[in-house]
């Protein structure tokens, strides 16, 4: 029986946004004009997260400084909700500003920081909605695999355990750590396991592992 | 910049006339219909004059209709009432998978009491199948609730059809009319319902504000108890304000019924034809004909819902998603999903539900500005999928 104040459903905003978030949603920087333009750049590294299924598909593409390491350029397109849109652009500009984020700084970002910047989000927006950083890493890995920079990819230390959207172990291990006790608590963060129904046993068997290793047997 | 509200299926203002009769129940006539003085009985009698007015609309007895507090109660009342009150006879519900939450949540709750629901499916516009009705029956069947006309699709069932097969086992047959009370025809006799919920909000009456007609001799087990309000099948004070409102809307609506929504089948279908023809990968949700007058559902493939409507709110138009992003669930739509529609339909699903203010010039305004919102979106969407990708 769930009692008592609810603050994922009666936030204090709402389902409404910052005027940081709408503004990066209804103006999204680093845009392609159009998909011809999309199709004919030139990135060093291009990555993508989610599935049309679940409601948000990110992609991101970089161009990098060889010589500085820093991110030059990105561009992206996301299909999803306001909050999606809104979440990819603000990374966009947070990697490329300052003559633009070094590469082990841009693999360390996470959803807070660009939550942080968009002055905040609904709380039941958040793991849904604030998936460009994955998609940045994936095309972070790209850009190494493509400069055959092998030993710099990071993929292998953290494993895919839902394939569509890209979620990982370490994904999981937040998760618990910030309280989610059950699978379905889990699911309602990230939306884990409903477009890839195939991961929700090893799904299950991490949440079981991770409660154990950090909160320990009871 | 004006307003263009398209969502009346959520809500609709109170008309005037309505604002007008309950204004006198808020202070000159505010007694309590159950007090034994002139003040109480000058309540009491607008309460029994609301209650014979929606009567003779529904053509059924005073005593058939139990005023509520929304259209979700008498959902309620209708699912838990029938279930506690017939438990001993049977414990098997049939309805389907496309019902409002108003009542499949009640019949997950029931579920969970030792009840057993068959959930129906649908076929691709949203109809139930009534041979798969009529086989569901058993012999411990207590009731079927199967929806007039549903919410987010506007699709309208054979009410008449069930009733009849209703009625040939033995089974009692409630219809949630919430969506089709002021536009369809809601004669009882006709209709061959047992018990009938309508929900004030959605007819140009008070939110807070709902009915369950229930046929004479229909065992029924209350859901609140105390007084002996509403013939002991919903204590509390009666909201007077509510109820004379909900029926002086109801009884405005069915007189008007004819050729508003010949007025509003215009609009609808100019609405759907443009957009289908201006925007390419629409695709129209629920049946062509078989559908509220004031109910167009479209999907837009490869952008998401949420977007779209933030960006017709900014030019003023108000409608609705049944997208997983604006309300508070994960899953997308059950009812789109329902009709065997894929996710990534369900995702851009759009609803436009037209009122009595809608003008043609309101239509124009969306036919001009959406399609651009569209474009917009699918230039930035990484997805390019066709219809025939997701099998449409």
């Amino acid at each position: 029986m769930k009692h008592g104040f609810r603050p994922d459903v009666v936030g204090s905003e709402g389902w409404f946004y910052s005027e940081k978030v709408k503004d990066h949603f209804f103006n999204p920087r680093n845009i392609f004009k159009n998909k011809a333009e999309a199709k004919k750049y030139k990135a060093d590294g291009v990555g993508q997260v989610g599935s049309p299924a679940c409601g948000d598909i990110m992609r991101i593409w970089i161009k990098v400084d060889k010589k500085t390491d820093r991110i030059k350029e990105c561009k992206f397109q996301t299909f999803g909700c306001a909050s999606a849109i809104a979440s990819t652009s603000m990374l966009t500009v947070m990697v490329t500003e300052k003559k633009g984020m070094k590469l082990e700084n841009a693999l360390k970002l996470a959803p807070k920081d660009i939550m942080n910047r968009l002055g905040g989000l609904p709380e039941r927006k958040v793991h849904c909605s604030v998936l460009g950083d994955k998609a940045l890493r994936e095309a972070i890995n790209d850009y190494f695999r493509k400069t055959k920079q092998f030993d710099r990819i990071t993929e292998k230390e953290t494993k895919i355990i839902d394939k569509a959207l890209k979620i990982t172990n370490k994904d999981i291990e937040e998760a618990v750590l910030e309280g989610a006790k059950t699978f379905e608590d889990i699911q309602k963060r990230t939306k884990i396991g409903i477009s890839d129904k195939n991961c929700i046993p090893e799904a299950k068997k991490l949440i079981k592992y991770y409660k154990e290793k950090h909160f320990g047997k009871n | 910049m004006k307003k263009i509200y398209l969502d009346h299926a959520a809500t609709t203002y109170v008309r005037p006339e309505v604002k007008k009769a309950i204004l006198p129940f808020f202070d000159k006539n505010f007694g309590n219909p159950g007090s034994f003085h002139s003040i109480g009985l000058e309540a009491r009698k607008a309460l029994d004059s609301a209650r014979e007015k929606t009567a003779k609309v529904l053509n059924c007895l005073p005593e058939e209709i139990v005023f509520t507090g929304s259209g979700t109660e008498s959902c309620n009342l209708a699912l838990k009432g029938i279930a506690f009150a017939l438990e001993k006879k049977g414990r098997h519900i049939i309805t389907q998978k496309t019902e409002h939450h108003a009542v499949l949540r009640p019949c997950e709750w029931l579920e969970k009491q030792g009840f057993e629901i068959t959930y129906l499916g649908v076929d691709k516009f949203g109809i139930v199948d009534l041979k798969q009705l009529e086989n569901s029956i058993r012999k411990d069947t207590i009731l079927i609730s199967i929806m007039y006309a549903n919410n987010e699709i506007g699709t309208i069932q054979p009410i008449k059809e069930i009733a009849e097969i209703a009625k040939k086992h033995n089974v009692l047959f409630h219809t949630d009319a919430c969506q089709a009370a002021g536009l369809e025809k809601i004669d009882v006799q006709k209709l061959g319902v047992d018990l009938m919920t309508i929900n004030g909000s959605k007819i140009y009456a008070l939110k807070g504000t709902g009915l369950l007609f229930v046929k004479k001799g229909t065992p029924l087990e209350p859901l609140i108890h105390g007084g002996s309000q509403e013939f002991g099948l919903r204590a509390g004070t009666e909201n007077v304000a509510g109820i004379v409102g909900l029926a002086t809307a109801l009884e405005l609506a069915q007189k008007e019924r004819k050729k508003e929504s010949a007025r509003l089948v215009k609009l609808r279908d100019y609405l759907i034809k443009s957009l289908m023809k201006k925007i390419p990968k629409s695709v129209l949700l629920g049946h062509p004909q078989k559908r509220l007058p004031n109910n167009a559902s479209i999907a837009f493939l490869n952008v998401e819902g949420e977007a779209i409507l933030l960006h017709l709110d900014r030019e003023g138009i108000f409608a609705s998603t049944g997208s997983a992003c604006t309300s508070h669930s994960l899953e997308p739509s059950h009812v789109v999903l329902g009709i065997g529609m894929p996710y990534e339909v369900a995702h851009g699903s759009i609803r436009f539900s037209l009122g009595k203010k809608t003008t043609k010039k309101d239509i124009d305004a969306v036919i001009k500005k959406l399609p651009k919102i569209i474009e917009k979106l699918r230039k930035l969407s990484p997805v390019e999928l066709s219809k025939k990708e997701i099998g449409l």
